[in-house]
């Protein structure tokens, strides 16, 4: 997994990794970091490559092959991450809250959206966008602080997708996007300048993309959990917003059609009532005018 | 030694002036580009004569016209934009030129002829082109060709619309000179050029359901010799050569050609970076020549399982591909070209820069199509990108490379060592001294 070559930053621990996981403190601690660098990158691009989807359904008309390889590239990702186990864990965080909480989606879209928040910007308001969004950050029980110095001199591009079977992702703690990250910041946009934007309004941008990504991701899980009993409140947050947006075929092909159930379609196993009726482009155009309405209220214009 | 003869370009830049196509005609005497707005500009080459000696056969500009407008689809709320993908000259058959120039979603046949002479002496009408009053005629006369000011005017022959649900992206006309195809992302459909109400659907990828889609075709030609052989390529990097005799739907291939990935360059870029933007048969039609994000692949069609030669355009972008996924660079479509022996090959890349391959002494080269060092006459030099740590003098560091200045679109003379490069809404055209 790790690329040849790679200079590791880490000199002074030149240890391998332990095999196994069981001494989850010491020595593995830089691959620990290691690893959590390569999954950062990794979620970033997932992120990076989910928010190009969308623009490119913004767009006058999608350039279809873009989408389909942009469509390739977050497949590749979700299998590695469900390789490696990463996604198994976020289906357990997410029904571990479920079942603590009283199932509240308040909460639910809280911690999910708040990580994130943590994470891409520094200390950001709450979104106005959000109002069922609560003001606690994260549970502390699913907050991993990570220290990175630098950019662990992984690179995205020289990664294999071979998961480092050795490495049980629960010795660490959750994925990378439950970790708190306060004091690294900048380091996360040094790291992430590479890969994504590293200016404050491209983070608030990928604020709301974030979440919306949060909302994507986590959607698939609840195809595989039984969904929890409708909440008014959840369906109230989701509600106005239009299935088909997610919908991949609508995606690729630019054309409104039937909400089908894809991998990237969620909304319709989060919210209870069926799927929305079928929508012309012109309320498409609505909500992207609501979206872009969102988006200047987060940037503050 | 390449320099140059000329370079066009508009006052000032407009959107709708950047180039997005480049072509010679058969004899290389015309040239012809189309631009973003929709607009075909063709070039000619001034021939040489003795009282110019220093002309040096120059393009200058033999006609314009607009071949596509804005068109808005009303059924999808979506508008089609107007940008020339792709112009193809046809066989000269009289002494009038045709072409065919499309955009997403229409094909075009032009013909383009010029009137040096005119007629005078008509007996029915005057010179004003009034009706003679009949009495006044009293005697027959043979009218006279008297020359007049070049006047060159074109003229839509055919329209070859509503046969692409997708973007078209490639247009080959085939070598029995009376049929064409025409590629979009997911079918390649094969037109007679005289019927344009109808056209063969010859190859469909599109899956039953579309969330399946995970391929499309990004470029297709026919065979220059074979009439009934043509390529299309993927996004996936393989190329298909299918035999239009087999069946009338080439779903299945004939030959299929894939070099296997190489594991331990492997990443999450690795099938973006391996699809294909262009694909060209050789004049010989014995090997075609493929163009992917880093490197042109020389295939041999008589060997499938990887190409006979593999030359690397921009390796030191290998690194950086994180940030050219993210400002989309990524997803740039470069062309490539073969020089009238196929023994060169060239394509574009960043900064300006485009570069030369010499398939036999393996040699190569950069250049450089800027302002600065394109005044007529002026000797192109070699330039070089750094890769390692040390920048030698002369030498550019790849973290200062302009990505906005692109060359995706190249041509070579068929017969000459003369280039054509678009960077941009400027058209550059470099000839080789020694000739």
């Amino acid at each position: 997994m790790f690329p040849k070559g790679t200079k590791r930053k880490f000199s002074d621990s030149g240890d391998e990794p332990a095999a196994g996981g069981e001494d989850v403190n010491q020595p593995s601690s830089v691959a620990v970091r290691m690893l959590s660098s390569y999954s950062l990158q990794r979620q970033s691009l997932l992120d990076m490559s989910l928010i190009k989807l969308q623009l490119c359904h913004m767009l006058v008309e999608p350039n279809l092959c873009r989408s389909v390889l942009i469509a390739n590239t977050v497949r590749q990702i979700q299998e590695e991450m469900t390789q490696d186990g990463t996604w198994q864990i976020m289906t357990q965080a997410l029904s571990a809250a479920n079942a603590a909480a009283q199932c509240s989606a308040d909460r639910l879209v809280a911690t999910e959206v708040l990580c994130r928040q943590t994470e891409a910007t520094q200390g950001e308001q709450v979104l106005k966008p959000f109002p069922a969004v609560g003001s606690e950050g994260c549970p502390a029980e699913e907050e991993v602080v990570v220290e990175e110095e630098g950019e662990g001199g992984v690179t995205m591009s020289t990664v294999s997708p071979q998961a480092p079977t050795s490495y049980l992702p629960g010795t660490f703690g959750m994925d990378p996007c439950w970790e708190e990250e306060n004091g690294e910041d900048e380091e996360e946009d040094e790291d992430s300048e590479e890969c994504g934007s590293g200016s404050e309004e491209g983070d608030s941008d990928r604020l709301v993309e974030d979440s919306r990504t949060a909302e994507q991701v986590f959607g698939t899980f609840e195809i595989k959990n039984p969904a929890p009993s409708p909440d008014p409140a959840l369906e109230e947050l989701f509600s106005d917003v239009d299935a088909s947006y997610y919908d991949l075929d609508t995606v690729l092909t630019g054309m409104q059609s039937a909400p089908k159930m894809g991998p990237y379609d969620l909304l319709e196993s989060l919210s209870s009532h069926g799927p929305s009726p079928l929508s012309s482009s012109t309320s498409c155009r609505s909500d992207l005018n609501e979206l872009d309405h969102i988006m200047e209220i987060i940037v503050g214009s | 030694m390449a320099e140059c003869i000329s370079l066009m370009s508009a006052s000032s830049f407009n959107q709708a002036d950047i180039i997005s196509t480049v072509e010679f005609n058969y004899s290389g005497e015309l040239l012809a580009t189309g631009d973003k707005g929709g607009r075909v500009v063709i070039f000619q080459r001034e021939q040489e004569s003795k009282n110019r000696p220093h002309s040096r056969g120059e393009y200058n500009v033999y006609s314009t016209f607009q071949s596509h407008e804005p068109e808005f689809d009303y059924l999808k709320s979506l508008e089609i934009e107007e940008k020339i993908n792709k112009i193809r000259w046809l066989p000269q058959q009289n002494a009038a030129h045709s072409l065919l120039s499309t955009n997403d979603k229409t094909i075009k046949l032009w013909k383009i002829s010029q009137r040096d002479k005119r007629a005078e002496g008509y007996n029915l009408k005057d010179e004003d082109g009034r009706l003679r009053d009949p009495f006044r005629i009293t005697s027959l006369r043979v009218p006279v060709l008297l020359p007049m000011d070049r006047m060159v005017e074109a003229s839509p022959r055919r329209i070859f619309a509503n046969a692409h649900t997708y973007h078209i992206n490639s247009i080959s006309v085939n070598s029995d000179h009376e049929t064409y195809l025409s590629a979009d992302d997911l079918r390649v459909n094969l037109w007679h050029l005289e019927i344009t109400d109808r056209s063969f659907n010859i190859v469909d990828i599109k899956p039953a359901n579309m969330e399946e889609l995970t391929e499309v075709i990004t470029a297709a030609e026919c065979h220059p010799h074979q009439c009934n052989v043509f390529v299309y390529s993927s996004s996936k990097g393989t190329i298909r050569l299918c035999d239009m005799r087999a069946a009338a739907l080439c779903d299945r291939q004939s030959k299929f050609f894939e070099e296997p990935e190489d594991p331990s360059s492997r990443s999450f870029f690795s099938e973006i970076i391996s699809s294909i933007s262009d694909v060209k048969f050789s004049h010989s039609g014995r090997y075609m020549m493929t163009r992917d994000y880093l490197s042109v692949k020389v295939w041999d069609l008589n060997m499938e399982n990887r190409p006979v030669e593999t030359y690397q355009v921009h390796e030191y972008l290998r690194s950086k591909l994180c940030s050219l996924y993210e400002n989309d660079c990524i997803f740039d479509k470069f062309e490539c070209c073969w020089n009238g022996a196929d023994s060169a090959i060239m394509t574009g890349s960043y900064n300006n820069f485009f570069r030369m391959f010499d398939r036999n002494t393996r040699r190569d080269i950069t250049l450089e199509a800027s302002r600065e060092n394109s005044k007529p006459r002026a000797i192109l030099k070699a330039r070089k990108v750094s890769t390692g740590g040390k920048r030698k003098k002369d030498e550019i560091s790849v973290d200062s490379l302009d990505f906005n200045k692109k060359i995706l679109h190249t041509a070579w003379h068929p017969k000459e060592n003369v280039i054509a490069v678009a960077a941009t809404n400027n058209l550059y055209i470099f000839q080789d001294k020694i000739n």
